[in-house]
């Protein structure tokens, strides 16, 4: 078998370099990778092109590679959460690419199968079809026009998984899930983080959901804080 | 006239025994608390549920458990987790039957913008472009009117479009209406004690009144 872990999160991220694009798994505050966010705050790699659904909020998540202006470009589907996030863009400090959230995900999946483009309905007609290729098929019995978006190309994918194995495989718990095997399977180096690194034969292969050809690099991550966002319950 | 829980209810009714079931952020996400017994159906959220629940009891929250409103939530018996690429291909293969979102702006002819106004709020599209390109069945909860009085009932949208023709059907605080074939507001059903006049003061696109309109029961 063969190993894919590394010591620690600072071997893990030893070559990301000054105008690296980057993507980082997570959905909101759910799934990311806490220790590689931290470490590259300390890291100060600048110039970023960074590729997530969200940008974090202000003082957690990508909101800490805002504040330190490491992030040149964001490419993302809703970035509601974050200020910082607003005021960069509207003063024109940071490059801003809004996809819709199916295509992001879809772009993602297309450069882990291999595939240069995909063909998606989404924001035919609006400002996010500027430029670029349109096409009409007939799918399903319906005549439609579809939007030509291309596959990601990233230098690294950052993701964050629940268990992993010393071979790279991943399992994810729950809706933690979301963007990360996709983006495990689009980077040029994947590196995951773990919340429980076992030996290799410790996971059943019936229930991985990342195989570790994906995951260049392995680590078991410390000390996360697994912040909530929008605390929602019922009383008992 | 309709407070957001009016519009919730009466939207209710149109979510059918056996359907899936897309609720956006704000009043959609309301609709849940009115579906009525015996109705079964399984709601999706599109970072990678489909049979999501309530809100946990205190203490049984977790920070990998949430909807697309980064909400903490539960599942129900039946429920699975999935990707964010499957996410969305359950909703452009429409397999999910119904969505039902919120809107800043609609025009007569289904056109629909909610994610931008330009210089001001940028908060991005999130999911709604790839919901309303690819459902069949969208049903949009909004105020008709805005803080300033203005109608966002509209010949043509003025914000940056989320999509294009694809809104079926618009519940607001004054009343139920159908996005006519050939273009226009077709008014269904008006709210509780709402008279057609206040209606067409509601309305600056084209509104297509076509006999007798019954008071909407709810």
């Amino acid at each position: 078998m063969i190993n894919r872990v590394v010591k620690n999160v600072e071997e893990a991220l030893k070559d990301i370099k000054d105008g690296n694009t980057l993507m980082v798994g997570g959905f909101g505050l759910c799934g990311i990778p806490e220790n590689c966010i931290a470490e590259l705050v300390k890291k100060g790699v600048k110039n970023l092109t960074c590729i997530s659904n969200n940008a974090g909020v202000d003082n957690f998540g990508l909101g800490l590679l805002l504040q330190t202006k490491q992030i040149k470009k964001m490419i993302a589907s809703y970035v509601g959460e974050n200020d910082e996030f607003e005021r960069q863009m509207l003063s024109g400090e940071l490059e801003v690419e809004l996809v819709p959230q199916g295509t992001l995900a879809t772009r993602c999946m297309a450069a882990g199968y291999g595939m240069p483009v995909i063909f998606t309905p989404a924001g035919v007609g609006t400002e996010v079809a500027i430029g670029k290729e349109t096409r009409k098929f007939t799918f399903n019995g319906e005549e439609k026009e579809y939007l030509m978006e291309k596959a990601f190309e990233a230098d690294f994918a950052i993701v964050k998984a629940w268990k992993g194995d010393t071979a790279g495989n991943l399992v994810f718990n729950s809706t933690a899930r979301n963007f990360n095997p996709l983006m495990a399977m689009a980077g040029r180096i994947t590196i995951a983080e773990v919340e429980e690194l076992v030996p290799a034969g410790e996971l059943d292969p019936d229930h991985i959901h990342t195989p570790g050809i994906y995951v260049h690099r392995i680590f078991q991550g410390q000390k996360y804080e697994k912040r909530i966002e929008q605390r929602t319950v019922r009383k008992k | 006239m309709l407070d957001k829980n009016g519009i919730a209810k009466r939207i209710a009714k149109e979510v059918k025994d056996g359907m899936f079931v897309n609720l956006g952020i704000g009043i959609p996400t309301l609709v849940a608390n009115y579906i009525p017994e015996g109705v079964n159906v399984v709601l999706q959220s599109e970072n990678g549920i489909l049979g999501m629940g309530p809100f946990p009891f205190e203490g049984e929250e977790s920070a990998d458990l949430i909807n697309a409103g980064k909400q903490t939530i539960t599942l129900l018996k039946g429920s699975s987790i999935f990707d964010s690429a499957m996410s969305f291909g359950m909703i452009r293969s429409q397999k999910v039957n119904l969505t039902i979102l919120g809107a800043m702006e609609v025009s007569e002819n289904g056109d629909i913008a909610n994610w931008k106004i330009p210089g001001k709020m940028v908060k991005g599209m999130g999911g709604a472009m790839d919901l309303v390109a690819s459902a069949k069945n969208i049903i949009v909860a909004m105020q008709q009117v805005n803080k300033a009085g203005q109608s966002k009932f509209l010949a043509k949208c003025d914000l940056p479009l989320t999509g294009v023709r694809c809104v079926k059907k618009v519940v607001t605080e004054l009343g139920v209406y159908e996005i006519a074939a050939q273009g226009g507001f077709k008014l269904l059903e008006r709210a509780p004690g709402i008279s057609i006049d206040e209606i067409k003061n509601a309305t600056a696109g084209k509104l297509i009144i076509d006999g007798e309109i019954p008071e909407m029961q709810v």
